[in-house]
């Protein structure tokens, strides 16, 4: 997991639309429904005691069906919408009980915001709406026309600093949307249903634009969908909400595995897991041997754990291939180096691989397919038992924090090359 | 129903108002007047300054710049053709009369526009009076508008002020109520102040809508003309008026078609200025 500091924290925090808010708080407080509170008073709950925290740089995805209050909920955090009761902080700086100008201040430089419907400024040009958030804060021309153009850059827009947003497609002009948040060089990110105007396949581009934006910039990230889909894909943790209420806050992995009660079970149960499970969710702790144990070694560790072929690494225990029960027998009856009879056309893919994407080559391959990370290390395997059991949703399959313990273990080596000169 | 409900004396009370201010703020009427009347008979000397056919050419090059080629050739020929059949001065007059009340109209209009805009109670306020701004007859309000400024051409400005000012503000308040809730949702996240956010956002989204109400002030400002002109405005009005009364059914012709070449005019001109400079998007 990464550094827990938390980034904003929300605390009870109540919205209720309409007249006699006051009245309808103290029903609330006494446990009354929404509805309940709507016949009695006439006020609609819009959140209901919200609590939860988001960590620095970490996508914290609110998700919910229309009218569940999400889009409320994100709009109290920079006070777009006032709430009625309740704390919020951010970086330990109490939002609700800021006057307009420190309050402006934050906005200023500290949230950004991105809607659904891209709210540009029609009458500036891609660089004028670029350039906005700095224009107020009364930046020197010079210096915003820098910053803006950059962030054009960031999100793949450059030299289309002249046109009008009606001369781009929706895709572009969230971007732009995007740009527009990022010049600010903000710490946090809202994001109000940034994607859910913008057609299939340019969403699925444009999360993957965000991941990597989130990535190298490392910002905070609130993003509010009703796609559950989305809210997987990008989401390092998800709060699901319903009727104003969050019902249950964790890791896609926890909401799909462990849903809360019926409302959160029914809704993910027509998710298709192949596609938000990854290789590193499902590995194994895959057998490996070093390179220079020999061909002996090797073999009486495939006996001794049952399997029909085992990985080799070098000393800095980046994978190399694997080798087969029979070759390796072959090679100590002839005296041959491991390294000689080595496969090293191997299956692999990355932990972040999703499942779908894995079908194909499991389901030929003779050898377990390897997962390795950036630098060839070799970090598990995939077996099929494994794969059909995690798409049949069974929860032990699952590696909770997609990882599996990995280290070779030379005192059992040692062990076994005593044993098998002896 | 005489008996149950004594009558309550409101003539009466409006004229004693009307009185009292006249006694009290005269002064200050004659200022105004004497502003009003300035602003007037300067326009009027300054455009006649000027020959005729260079005033024309001046009027078509600035409908070429803000709107099209053909309504500055149609300018170039209307004005030609009105100083042909001998209304020159008369329309100069006129058109002082027009331009110096929808000034009057906008510098008061639009502000109030913005901050009825801004504010539901104001505007709760100013609806009402804008009602009765444009239903209560124009001769209604010449009268008073008489005592204070007497017979000439200021009442004649009032009166179109009054009577031309409504559809600026309303248009104002609506342009700006339409600008789109995300829009203001998004100046409001990036942190702007209310001014920044009128200024840089609102106000050029609504000018459109707000000129389109400038456009129906200065046609209605127009429209009195004629009535200004039983008031002692001279003017192309004055010269209908004059015709009428004296049976010249031709003249009358002339006169008024006059009026409607310059309203064209008017109304082409700053209907195209409230199109153009959107940057290739009309709303």
């Amino acid at each position: 997991m990464e550094e827990q500091s938390k980034k904003i924290e929300v605390v009870n925090t109540t919205k209720i639309f309409g007249k006699q808010t006051k009245r309808a708080a103290q029903l609330l407080n006494e446990g009354k429904s929404k509805s309940e509170i709507l016949k009695m008073t006439g006020a609609t709950v819009g959140v209901k005691n919200a609590t939860f925290d988001v960590y620095d740089g970490e996508i914290f995805v609110i998700m919910g069906l229309s009218g569940s209050g999400k889009s409320t909920l994100v709009r109290m955090l920079n006070r777009l919408i006032d709430p009625t009761m309740g704390s919020i902080r951010i970086d330990g700086q109490d939002i609700v009980g800021m006057n307009k100008e420190q309050l402006r201040e934050v906005r200023r430089k500290k949230i950004g915001m991105v809607f659904q419907n891209f709210a540009l400024f029609p009458h500036k040009t891609i660089l004028e709406n670029t350039e906005y958030g700095l224009e107020i804060q009364g930046i020197a021309k010079a210096e915003r026309k820098a910053k803006a153009t950059e962030s054009l850059r960031l999100v793949g827009l450059a030299g289309y600093e002249e046109q009008y947003p009606s001369q781009l497609s929706g895709g572009m002009q969230q971007r732009v949307g995007l740009a527009r948040a990022l010049a600010n060089d903000p710490d946090v990110l809202l994001m109000d249903e940034a994607f859910s105007a913008l057609d299939p396949l340019i969403r699925k581009d444009m999360q993957d634009e965000l991941l990597q934006l989130h990535h190298d910039m490392g910002k905070t990230i609130i993003f509010i969908t009703h796609d559950l889909d989305e809210a997987l894909r990008i989401g390092d943790r998800i709060a699901l909400m319903k009727d104003g209420d969050i019902v249950q806050i964790g890791t896609p992995e926890e909401i799909l595995m462990n849903p809360s009660n019926k409302y959160v079970e029914r809704f993910v149960e027509d998710v298709d897991l192949s596609k938000v499970l990854t290789a590193g969710h499902i590995m194994k702790k895959a057998d490996m041997v070093q390179v220079d144990r020999g061909a002996r070694v090797a073999l009486r560790l495939m006996k001794r754990q049952g399997i029909s072929s085992i990985y080799v690494v070098d000393n800095g225990n980046q994978l190399l291939g694997a080798v087969t029960a029979q070759d390796a027998l072959d090679a100590t009856e002839s005296g041959k180096t491991l390294e000689s009879v080595l496969i090293k056309d191997i299956p692999t893919c990355s932990p972040d691989t999703v499942l779908t994407d894995l079908f194909d080559t499991v389901s030929t391959t003779p050898i377990p397919m390897a997962v390795v990370n950036e630098e060839k290390h070799l970090q598990g395997i995939i077996v099929r038992g494994a794969l059909i059991g995690a798409l049949a949703g069974d929860g032990q399959f699952i590696n909770r924090d997609r990882q599996v313990e990995m280290t070779v273990d030379t005192e059992e080596l040692l062990d076994l090359e005593v044993s098998s000169h002896g | 129903m005489d008996e149950l409900l004594p009558r309550l004396p409101f003539a009466s009370w409006i004229d004693s108002g009307v009185d009292w201010l006249v006694t009290h703020f005269g002064s200050v009427f004659d200022g105004i007047a004497g502003f009003l009347k300035g602003s007037v008979e300067g326009a009027v000397a300054w455009m006649d300054m000027v020959p005729s056919i260079l005033l024309a050419l001046l009027f078509a090059l600035i409908a070429w710049i803000v709107s099209t080629r053909k309504i500055a050739i149609f300018t170039l020929i209307g004005l030609l053709f009105i100083d042909y059949l001998g209304y020159w001065y008369a329309m100069l007059q006129m058109l002082a009369l027009v331009i110096t009340s929808v000034v009057i109209a906008l510098v008061i209009g639009i502000p109030l526009g913005i901050w009825g805009s801004q504010r539901p109670t104001v505007k709760k306020i100013i609806n009402p009076v804008l009602d009765l701004m444009q239903t209560m007859p124009a001769f209604v309000y010449l009268l008073p508008a008489i005592f204070f400024f007497n017979i000439g051409v200021v009442p004649g400005v009032v009166a179109s002020v009054i009577f031309s000012m409504p559809p600026t503000i309303r248009l104002t308040m609506l342009g700006i109520e339409q600008v789109p809730k995300d829009l203001i949702e998004a100046t409001e996240a990036f942190g702007s102040t209310t001014w920044q956010r009128l200024i840089k956002v609102q106000i050029p989204l609504a000018k459109p809508t707000i000129m389109a109400g400038v456009n129906q002030s200065i046609m209605l400002s127009l429209s009195m003309v004629v009535i200004a002109s039983m008031v002692g405005a001279p003017g192309l009005g004055e010269e209908v008026y004059r015709s009428v009364t004296q049976l010249k059914t031709g003249v009358g012709f002339e006169t008024g078609l006059s009026i409607v070449i310059v309203a064209i005019i008017l109304d082409r001109i700053t209907q195209h200025a409230g199109k153009k400079k959107q940057g290739g998007i009309v709303k």
